[in-house]
């Protein structure tokens, strides 16, 4: 038989030497929480708190309490959906679309990337249901069979949206179950007690026999297939929640990819801001080796050069339509009312990772964190610059107007952190925060033989 | 005569594989095998073909094509919105859902055809399973008639197996 160590991208993980050796340092993360943990989770719970009271507060006074008013409908809200939609993609982009590159770089980080695309997807999908108010009404969204045989608009881009979003949950959510579950029978036959019935439920009897792994790689393909063009689409359609429409700002073919790869960037950015404290608090140095951060950042930089491209294009396009409304739309966004919003995304976006072309701030894990904080920034506040500037100045100058958000929406905002950190700590010390079995794969398998002769003719 | 098994826990891989090829080449051909991850070695050796779990996608995703056509279809006929002389039956506005049930459709097929598959959940209790399959070790199952036990145990031992128990894997 032939089984070469050489085959195996083992270089990734040059500090970690047995197949066993990762389950103990993973699992040992599942263990009974510190006063660290406690007190961010605390801090998590406060939040919600304060989410859940605001919109509450919301519903209980009427839509009236946002500053959401004519002409401008669409605030922080859907500025906010449209982030945590972004901040979802890279989780997509580095479990499926990377997985089917064989990128060797992604083991490590896979399954806290894939956690919090779900949970993101989980978060964006409540910020439609606060924005449109009335939210005992959100299930006719659904197209189901009424009294009055009443349906759906189809050829409406925020119907797309609905079977976009709700597509993008459970493909996402269902990809993260199925990843996770040879890890929790993993975590399983080390636990005892109530832990161990908990993860025996959850790994549905799995024992990594040879029938299961088979069909297991086959489906884990197919779903990543399916995945990767859901998550391109999924952007897409956010985007032309706005470029379908005639409002100047908006009304642009780039959209689409112009979208998809901002999410790209604040997702890698936020995989980035989610990685390092989660290595510093496990001591995972073997796991999340500063090669892991430099393709990050890598990732990070290029598709920050895509992003910066798109808006200079955008600048450059409205000057050379010649289209008045369309010149004052940008004009508008860079020294109008709300030029500390562009410029803010300008600098956080275009500048701030120019800073990434060298080497020795890709290697630095503290410069990393702070720059991904700024990109993090950036692109809410791109979102900001694209919903807001757009409609505050739309055709008819006597309709402008003004949007300051009020004090119950940016609550919803913040708040909304908040609920994410909730579900991601729980995360971190209920699943395996790390994936045990593909980090195997990349391992050099462990040999009696070194290397026979007839070994090398036999495949 | 009744079949019988035996489990044997290794450390290596190359032993697994060659346990498993000699165990096939004396004939057995009820072996099981276990792995912390998925080991193409093992596949091979166990002579794995395609995976049957291509053609749930394949069903799925187009009963979701399909689908998500005629129902957009069919309720744009049911309540016509008939707006700026566009037909009431716009493909091209239908392609993204269309598209995303595709992908809805194929997805949780190809999980239900997985879980079919390998037999999830599996709620039968082990009789002969060893925890450390899940952390670093390969284990190979085989199972035989009484009389011919005591051949495949040769074989198994031949590979310095860390342990060896005699059991069935599952009822």
């Amino acid at each position: 038989m032939a089984v070469g160590t050489t085959e195996r991208g083992a270089l990734t993980h040059p500090d970690v030497h047995r197949l066993d050796d990762v389950n103990r340092d993973v699992l040992k993360m599942l263990t009974v929480p510190g006063k660290g943990w406690w007190a961010l989770f605390g801090m998590c719970v406060a939040g919600v708190g304060l989410f859940l009271t605001a919109w509450f507060w919301q519903i209980y006074k009427g839509i009236g309490v946002s500053g959401l008013m004519s002409p401008v409908g669409w605030g922080v809200y859907i500025t906010t959906f449209v982030f945590w939609v972004g901040i979802a993609h890279s989780g997509t982009l580095i479990s499926a679309i990377l997985f089917l590159f064989r990128a060797p770089w992604r083991q490590s980080i896979y399954r806290a990337a894939e956690a919090m695309t779900v949970f993101a997807v989980m978060t964006a999908g409540l910020f439609p249901l606060i924005h449109v108010g009335r939210v005992w009404h959100a299930y006719w969204l659904i197209p189901y069979p009424n009294s009055r045989f009443l349906w759906p608009n189809f050829k409406s881009p925020l119907v797309w949206d609905v079977f976009a979003v709700t597509t993008y949950f459970t493909v996402s959510a269902v990809f993260f179950y199925l990843g996770t579950i040879p890890d929790v029978a993993a975590a399983r036959d080390r636990a005892t007690g109530l832990r161990r019935k908990l993860y025996s439920v959850i790994a549905l009897g799995w024992q990594g026999t040879d029938r299961q792994w088979h069909h297991f790689g086959k489906a884990y393909i197919f779903l990543a297939a399916l995945a990767t063009p859901l998550v391109l689409s999924v952007h897409s359609v956010v985007s032309w929640d706005f470029a379908m429409s005639i409002v100047p700002g908006w009304h642009a073919t780039i959209f689409a990819p112009y979208f998809v790869a901002g999410a790209i960037f604040s997702g890698v950015a936020m995989v980035i801001t989610l990685t390092v404290p989660l290595r510093k608090v496990f001591g995972l140095e073997a796991y999340l080796t500063v090669k892991h951060f430099d393709a990050m950042a890598k990732l990070c930089l290029f598709t920050s050069l895509i992003v910066f491209y798109a808006y200079l294009s955008e600048f450059f396009l409205a000057w050379y339509s010649g289209e008045d409304p369309e010149r004052h739309a940008f004009w508008n966004r860079l020294f109008g009312t709300y030029w500390w919003a562009t410029w803010t995304m300008l600098v956080c976006n275009g500048f701030v990772p120019v800073m990434l072309w060298f080497k020795r701030i890709r290697h630095s894990i503290p410069a990393l964190f702070v720059i991904s904080i700024f990109v993090n920034i950036g692109m809410w506040f791109e979102r900001y610059v694209i919903v807001v500037t757009s409609l505050h100045n739309e055709y008819e100058p006597f309709a402008w107007g003004i949007y300051r958000p009020s004090i119950v929406e940016m609550s919803i905002m913040v708040g909304s952190f908040f609920w994410f950190g909730f579900w991601f700590l729980l995360f971190t010390r209920l699943l395996p925060p790390i994936a045990i079995q593909e980090l195997k794969e990349v391992l050099p398998p462990p040999m009696r033989k070194k290397k026979s002769p007839e070994a090398a003719e036999a495949h | 005569m009744s079949a019988q098994g035996i489990l044997a826990s290794y450390e290596y891989l190359d032993s697994t594989v060659d346990a498993i090829e000699n165990l096939k080449k004396a004939g057995f051909d009820e072996i099981k095998a276990y792995a912390p991850y998925p080991e193409h070695h093992i596949e091979h050796a166990l002579g794995y073909g395609q995976s049957p779990v291509r053609v749930w996608t394949l069903v799925g995703a187009l009963t979701g094509t399909s689908t998500a056509f005629a129902f957009t279809s069919w309720t744009s006929v049911e309540w016509p919105l008939v707006v700026g002389g566009k037909p009431i039956i716009s493909i091209p506005a239908f392609i993204p859902i269309v598209f995303e049930m595709s992908v809805l459709f194929g997805a949780l097929a190809t999980v239900i055809g997985l879980f079919v598959l390998s037999k999830l959940p599996n709620v039968k209790p082990a009789v002969v399973y060893d925890p450390e399959f899940t952390a670093g070790r390969y284990g190979v199952y085989v199972e035989a008639d009484a009389s011919r036990l005591e051949e495949a145990r040769k074989i198994m031992n031949a590979e310095e197996p860390i342990e060896l128990r005699e059991g069935a894997a599952d009822a």
